[in-house]
């Protein structure tokens, strides 16, 4: 097998298999090759046989799976000892759904600890490494699956993001990645981190691969009462200008601790978009800036509870016995939950107790309707809303493991987007030197539209994508 | 010092007969092998989610519309967080302060809400003091888990415990007659809390109140009501002030004893349940509930008592059990030119208390047909048969069913309508009684029973009573 078919696009490895010139085992044993030589930590498990059956859009190609979904039968583990040898006995509806669009399971990839993280080192298995640097962070949480796909370890990838878990490692992996409309694809066998919020998406190689993955992902599913899908699906994008479009730059989102790099890409980016024939204009988003304050009271109170259920009773770990039940919760989840997401149990737990219910819980949902106000208002006037994807380009391992704080910022920018369940696009922009110097990285370009106009975004991001790529 | 007034409220919980579980596919069982009824979302699996049971939400409209309650345009279920193994996912879908149903009344009491939730599942703690704390295996039996219920919530506006028992009866009947559940409190498929205080009479604030549970019975119910009333009462009038509890209710010996304190309630987290869309009940949906209800007891006490003349008592007795009720009604149909009271006795009186020593069923199941009953009622009004022959008739529809007619023919026990015939044997019983007859003649009435007994002998009860006691009357001059 040629190096060069797996430089293949996905929806170019697809027609060739579907033509019957490329073999779907050759295909899919030429990416276990790959998966296999991961120096990354990308992958948790890796198929070892197998190729993607039947005749749908993705027929013979393997895909790298968050290990945040359920497989039947393949352990799962949302990168948490307290699911440590966990198999689910059922599948999740996404990665069914692509395997009735005919493709198979490459492997199961590495993330932060129940997806609470934005730079992978909450693994309970060890951090990701990014392959532009491998002293650096891939980003975060959906890390194994960015790295896998930069990296070339992967032809495709699904994961999920509740604040920026896809938007932001694709970032700073140089791969584009989708978070689509909250209620797009089915969040049933997705393990809960913040169900309002959480909503699963592709990571890719470019945009016309995302499209791809989204209309084999979308539709409505009657095991998840919140999904909706996407109404006639995406088709593969084929703009070639912006003419005519207006993008909005928010005012309150020119963040200070934005790295000069990933401005001046930025700033050249909006270039290319007027050059396209786009319009670029400043736009208020009033509430943006609160995003990050609402989402770390409304993600943790609802993870307090979601991650309740990992008790010790009926699956996962069980610490040794105890004498007590209370006991033996404690010792269970003492052992079996990492850091950070203790560190979130207790912020959510604290922010739903009676007494401090509305100072908090309440009150972060009623920031979050204004920041779902703001964008309605921004889209009366323009089409997208544009944003850097992360103030920074890959930092080092450990650089901000100890200011949770700053990890926090990371999110910054992907952030408001989720709050107001948008669909948002990182596309790879440039590149640009962190601050103080060292090798050039990958910049993420954000784009953000109105609820379920996935076919107008991704027609855009392909737009600008083929101007960036030259 | 007056005594205390009771002011009782009631907390009922009702698992509906629906086929599946609230939020997943699972069939409800009662008394199946333990954990057979279970899947990844009863079993709370990482990553599953609920779908809300559309016929349990047909349901609950349906009992709130019988109990005349304001259903919301759009109730939204919240998640109540605990830790306890019999709840999978730590957390209970339940509703809060948007529920499905407020404002209602039932009979005399005001319905303060009425909502949907799911039951938690049964644990087991094997060892001798059955509770978690000490036993050395506790087991979870998760068949049970995710039931749909309704919890029902009153205003304090009962009284007293017989009270409270009399109008948690009545509820009960409501429920059953919509068809949604079994309601059974010995299976727990109707479950009855108490909140009962006390305070001064004419008072209108409320004093501190108790929260009883377990009491699996109405006479359990009434007991423990009783038991928390005297309690606290005693404890006011000795100075002393009750102290906000959670009791447990001891069937054995009528005791109460302290689950938790005020202190120690837990603290529920309450938040809106983000994985389900607020429940919005169409309008058809609305229709269809209100248009479905059947006849409820209230109204068919009312139409008993009011237009089929019926005591009081008779018509609570038939209205208490819907299927005597209904056949009771068909009984009347059948019966042209009895009164409907009559008709009534015969059902809660002689085919009751025949079917009791028989098999203990209701009349319903029985092979005793409503218009067989109507026959017989009808034959012992036009004084075809005696009314002692009409009770050994009914002995024998209990037994083997079938026509009243046939088997009064088949076994003799047609009225003598001979009146020459009953003169023959009242002059024989005069004759073989001389004392009885001489103390009726010198004024003594009440002797004439030892004549009329000797003449019911003779005759096998086939004479009619009223006749008989006319001969011998006339024969002796009184």
């Amino acid at each position: 097998m040629s190096a060069e078919l797996l430089e293949l696009s996905v929806a170019q490895a697809a027609a060739r298999i579907a033509a019957g010139e490329v073999s779907r085992q050759e295909y899919s044993e030429a990416w276990r090759e790959r998966a296999a030589a991961d120096e990354l930590n990308a992958y948790l498990w890796r198929a070892e046989d197998g190729a993607g059956e039947g005749e749908g859009p993705l027929g013979g190609i393997p895909v790298a799976v968050k290990d945040i979904f359920c497989t039947e039968g393949i352990e799962t583990t949302a990168a948490s000892r307290i699911l440590a040898g966990y198999r689910p006995p059922y599948t999740a509806t996404a990665v069914r759904r692509l395997r009735e669009a005919g493709a198979g399971l490459l492997g199961k990839t590495n993330m932060d600890e129940f997806a609470m993280g934005s730079s992978n080192e909450n693994s309970a298995f060890g951090p990701v490494l990014n392959p532009w640097d491998r002293e650096r962070v891939p980003g975060g949480s959906s890390g194994g699956s960015a790295a896998a796909v930069g990296g070339g370890l992967a032809p495709c990838a699904i994961g999920t993001d509740t604040g920026g878990s896809i938007r932001q490692p694709a970032a700073l992996c140089g791969i584009v990645g989708l978070k689509p409309t909250y209620g797009a694809i089915s969040r049933y066998g997705m393990i809960a981190f913040a169900s309002s919020l959480d909503q699963c998406g592709p990571l890719t190689r470019d945009v016309a691969d995302a499209a791809l993955l989204l209309d084999a992902l979308q539709g409505r599913d009657p095991c998840d009462s919140t999904s909706v899908g996407i109404e006639g699906g995406v088709g593969a994008p084929a703009r070639q200008d912006l003419k005519g479009l207006r993008f909005a730059v928010p005012v309150e989102l020119a963040h200070d601790a934005i790295e000069s790099g990933v401005r001046e890409v930025f700033e050249a980016t909006l270039k290319r978009i007027e050059g396209l024939g786009g319009e670029i204009a400043a736009a208020p988003l009033p509430h943006a800036e609160h995003g990050i304050s609402a989402y770390y009271v409304i993600a943790p109170a609802e993870a307090s509870s979601n991650l309740a259920r990992y008790d010790g009773v009926r699956y996962g770990l069980r610490a040794e016995p105890a004498a007590e039940l209370i006991e033996m919760y404690e010792s269970t989840r003492a052992e079996g939950f990492g850091d950070e997401v203790k560190r979130r149990i207790m912020l959510g737990t604290y922010a739903l107790s009676s007494g401090y219910y509305e100072a908090y819980y309440g009150r972060a949902q009623r920031v979050r309707t204004k920041i779902s106000a703001d964008y309605a208002a921004a889209f009366e006037e323009f089409d997208f809303v544009v944003t850097p994807t992360s103030p920074s380009v890959a930092f080092r391992l450990g650089e901000k493991t100890d200011d949770p704080l700053a990890m926090y910022m990371n999110d910054f920018f992907t952030v408001p987007s989720s709050l107001a369940g948008l669909p948002a696009i990182s596309i790879p922009a440039g590149l640009a030197e962190p601050d103080g110097g060292g090798p050039l990285l990958p910049v993420g370009f954000q784009i953000a539209a109105p609820a379920f106009a996935e076919r107008r975004l991704l027609d855009a991001a392909y737009a600008l994508e083929q101007a960036i790529n030259g | 010092m007056a005594e205390l007034e009771a002011v009782i409220g009631l907390e009922i919980h009702v698992q509906l007969s629906t086929r599946t579980k609230m939020f997943c596919g699972c069939e409800l069982s009662f008394g199946d092998e333990p954990n057979v009824h279970t899947c990844p979302v009863c079993l709370a699996h990482p990553g599953v989610l609920p779908v809300p049971n559309e016929e349990a939400i047909r349901y609950a409209l349906r009992i709130a519309a019988a109990l005349e309650c304001e259903v919301a345009p759009r109730s939204i279920f919240h998640r109540k967080n605990y830790f306890y193994p019999d709840s999978p996912k730590a957390y209970q879908i339940s509703q809060y302060d948007l529920p499905l149903a407020t404002n209602g009344r039932l009979g005399e009491v005001r319905i303060h809400r009425a909502h949907l939730e799911e039951d938690a599942a049964k644990t087991i703690h094997l060892g001798e003091s059955g509770r978690i704390h000490g036993s050395g295996v506790s087991l979870v039996d998760f068949n049970r888990g995710g039931t749909p219920l309704v919890e029902i919530v009153t205003e304090p506006d009962l009284r007293s415990a017989a009270d409270a028992a009399a109008w948690a009866r009545l509820l009960r009947t409501t429920v059953r007659q919509l068809g949604v559940s079994d309601v059974n409190m010995e299976e727990g498929s109707l479950r009855v809390d108490a909140n009962v205080s006390v305070r001064p009479p004419g008072s209108s604030e409320l004093g501190t109140k108790t929260e009883l549970k377990n009491m699996n019975s109405f006479r359990f119910l009434e007991r423990g009501i009783e038991a928390e009333l005297a309690r606290q009462r005693e404890a006011i009038e000795a100075g002393g002030t009750v102290v906000q509890e959670t009791l447990h209710f001891h069937p054995e010996d009528g005791s109460l004893t302290s689950l938790r304190s005020k202190e120690e309630e837990h603290d529920y987290r309450y938040f809106p349940e983000p994985d389900l869309v607020p429940l919005a009940p169409t309008e058809a949906m609305l229709r269809e509930a209100r248009g479905s209800l059947p006849e409820l007891p209230e109204a068919r006490m009312r139409r008993y008592e009011g237009e089929l003349g019926l005591s009081a008592e008779h018509a609570a007795q038939l209205v208490a059990e819907p299927e005597a009720a209904e056949y009771f009604e068909a009984a009347c149909g059948a019966a042209a030119g009895v009164e409907p009271q009559v008709v009534a006795n015969w059902v809660t009186g002689e085919l009751a208390a025949a079917l009791r020593q028989a098999d203990g069923g209701g009349p319903a199941g029985s092979r005793v047909e409503p218009g067989a009953l109507a026959a017989l009622v009808g034959m012992v009004q036009e004084k075809q048969l005696s009314h002692g022959s009409g009770k050994q008739v009914l002995a024998i529809l209990v037994a083997e069913g079938g026509d009243p007619a046939e088997i009064v023919e088949r076994e003799g026990l047609a009225q003598i309508s001979d009146s020459g015939e009953l003169e023959a044997i009242v002059a024989a019983a005069v004759d073989a009684n001389p004392e009885a007859a001489e103390q009726v003649r010198s004024g003594n009435r009440k002797a004439i029973g030892a004549i009329v007994g000797a003449v019911m002998k003779e005759t096998k009860g086939r004479a009619d009573g009223s006749e008989v006691t006319r001969l011998i009357g006339e024969k002796l001059g009184v």
